[in-house]
């Protein structure tokens, strides 16, 4: 536990290893194969790799015609070209159609750091809940990753799967089961859950720590399928904690604030504080620093849970 | 060219693209709603495609090696749907339920309302991406169907259609064959106002794409070059079918005030007058 591996180069390990087991997987690219790591599969299977160049709405729409013979197309580019540049595409002749497409969109939140606001992908996650039919994957750490792909590929339909670019903390062991849809409850608590998306699971457990010692004691509820929402887990840590936080790399607006307080607008309400980005585009730095300056520091966590729970005690 | 079809067939295609016509026109009427220039521009095109070269059967519509077809300018869909009926994929019955609530006929072709639709489409310059993904897969499955794509030329407008034509050559997919209705009006008025196109076979050429320009009424040239374009296996080809929007309706045709309003009584009266008597002759 927490040796740092980049999620992307899971992922292109993940691929090489599917594409030997299954012949049917095709893996699309737009000219960005050495950043996505879906370079490891080129290499090793050339013949059912195919790098599009600069075209991403044609990569997307190619690859929904791919599945309709039955293949299983791996749609790759940057997480904002996927659900801004090619969002149609993914409307129209994926989703609709309700094809057995992959689209992966890597370097997602702030995760492209340097390149700046340009590049980053703070509102990925809320284009791709508003379409239908579209499942929504955000894992957590790289053993996560390897679990998710696989889960998607044994799962027929549309799937959005946002990765990060940079190397975070692994939490998971190798024998954690991965169940799309279904939330892990990681740490048990009773004064109030902290509901987590994506590689800011590792700044929750710090913040956890922390908020133990000064004796608040949290439920941590790590939500790696966004789309559909685990309902039931939610809706039970709001009805036996009675105050939640959401934390995300994401605009607080559409993303795992939006859904989780979906779930509570129609199961038990209860005190909610939303920990992301607040509703700003970011800017060029260092990924942590990134993190810290735009709302999901460990303190951001701290100061959140303390708030929602004195909203609770009132 | 060689000549493909005997006179027999020329006579039967052609009174299918009447027959197609008709029925565009009466679906459309009674919908009040849809597309009738781009619709009967494409009549001949739609026969011969579906009674004289698609490899399809009614009885298995998804049979895996069936050739595809790629309604990429589906607002014609209403003499798709003529087809489709015409060819057994869907009861005739239907088709007086175009765009009503529960009808298997969308507005727009949807693959999975209707049998025998091989992409739902509707949104305009995507398919020839499709196209390009389906000959592409089609030869990764080792199967030997072909794939047309059916083109608006307002349509390639859109600049997918370019990355896309860029795509088939890269790819050498010889089994992809585009038929461009170049009807020379869009929704606007006149394609060369709007965003002109011209000239149009050089830009197909300087993507590497096999070009042949052809009369799009004429049920022989369409059937000539489908033929040509099956012969030329290095590469992806085009069929730049020159054609008459509203094309067997007088006061509908080299308009787009027709592009997209259904007619009145008095209207559909006359058009089918014209049409009917065009059989008699
Ligand atoms: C992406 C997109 N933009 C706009 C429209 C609205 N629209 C429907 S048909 C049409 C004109 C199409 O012209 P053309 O491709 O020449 O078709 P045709 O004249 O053969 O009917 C437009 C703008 C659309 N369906 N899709």
């Amino acid at each position: 536990m927490n040796k740092d591996a980049a999620m992307r180069d899971s992922y292109g390990e993940v691929l090489v290893e599917l594409g030997e087991e299954n012949p049917d997987i095709v893996v699309l690219d737009c000219d960005v194969s050495h950043s996505t790591k879906t370079l490891f599969f080129a290499e090793r299977f050339p013949e059912r790799f195919f790098n599009f160049g600069i075209q991403e709405a044609n990569m997307m729409d190619i690859a929904a015609a791919l599945a309709t013979v039955g293949l299983v197309p791996f749609a790759n580019t940057f997480s904002f070209l996927a659900t801004l540049r090619a969002s149609e595409q993914i409307r129209t002749s994926i989703a609709y159609n309700n094809l057995n497409v992959k689209i992966v969109g890597s370097y997602g939140g702030l995760s492209d750091s340097y390149d700046g606001a340009s590049h980053q992908a703070v509102f990925d996650l809320a284009v791709m809940r508003g379409i239908p039919n579209i499942k929504v994957v955000v894992p957590s750490d790289g053993v996560e990753t390897k679990k998710a792909v696989r889960a998607i590929v044994a799962t027929p339909g549309p799937v959005y799967l946002r990765l990060c670019r940079n190397e975070v903390p692994v939490f998971f062991d190798e024998d954690y089961e991965f169940t799309l849809g279904k939330a892990n409850t990681l740490r048990e608590g009773a004064d109030l859950t902290l509901v987590v998306i994506g590689i800011l699971l590792d700044r929750t457990m710090r913040a956890l720590e922390e908020l133990e010692g000064e004796g608040i004691h949290c439920r941590v509820l790590q939500v790696h399928t966004l789309k559909p929402i685990d309902h039931q887990a939610i809706a039970k840590a709001s009805e036996e904690t009675g105050a939640l936080v959401t934390i995300e790399e994401h605009n607080i607006i559409g993303g795992l604030g939006s859904a989780v307080a979906e779930v509570l607008a129609s199961s038990k309400p209860a005190p909610m504080e939303r920990v992301g980005i607040p509703d700003k585009f970011a800017e060029s730095g260092d990924y942590h620093q990134l993190l810290d300056k735009y709302g999901m520091s460990c303190r951001d966590i701290v100061n959140a849970a303390k708030k929602v729970l004195r909203r609770k005690l009132q | 060219m060689t000549i493909s079809l005997t006179q027999e067939k020329v006579k039967e295609l052609e009174k299918i693209a009447l027959q197609i016509r008709r029925m565009v026109v009466k679906m459309v009427f009674t919908a009040q709603s849809g597309h009738l220039g781009g619709s009967l521009s494409v009549a001949e095109i739609i026969s011969v495609l579906y009674f004289s070269e698609l490899r399809i059967d009614p009885r298995n519509p998804n049979w895996p090696d069936r050739d595809r077809l790629v309604p990429s300018k589906g607002h014609c869909a209403p003499a798709i749907y003529a087809a489709l009926a015409l060819r057994g994929f869907i009861d005739p019955e239907c088709l007086t339920t175009l765009r009503q609530l529960d009808s298997i006929l969308q507005g727009h072709p949807c693959m999975t309302s209707t049998p025998g639709i091989d992409m739902s489409t509707g949104s305009l310059g995507h398919g020839l991406s499709i196209g390009v993904g389906m000959a592409l897969g089609g030869r990764l499955k080792r199967s030997n169907f072909l794939v047309y794509v059916l083109l608006g030329d307002g349509e390639l407008n859109e600049g997918q259609n370019w990355e896309a034509a860029m795509a088939a050559t890269k790819l050498s997919l010889s089994n992809l064959i585009a038929i461009v209705d170049r009807n020379r009006i869009q929704l606007d008025g006149p394609t060369e106002e709007i965003m002109p196109l011209e000239p149009l076979m050089e830009k197909w050429k300087a993507f590497n794409w096999n070009t042949i320009s052809i009369d799009g009424h004429s049920v022989e040239e369409i059937s000539d070059s489908i033929q040509w374009a099956k012969e030329n296996q290095d590469r992806p080809s085009v069929i730049i079918a020159n054609t008459i929007k509203g094309k067997g309706v007088s006061f509908m045709e080299n308009t787009h005030k027709w592009h997209g309003r259904p007619p009145t009584r008095e209207e559909y009266e006359m058009a089918i007058r014209e049409l009917e008597g065009e059989i008699d002759e």
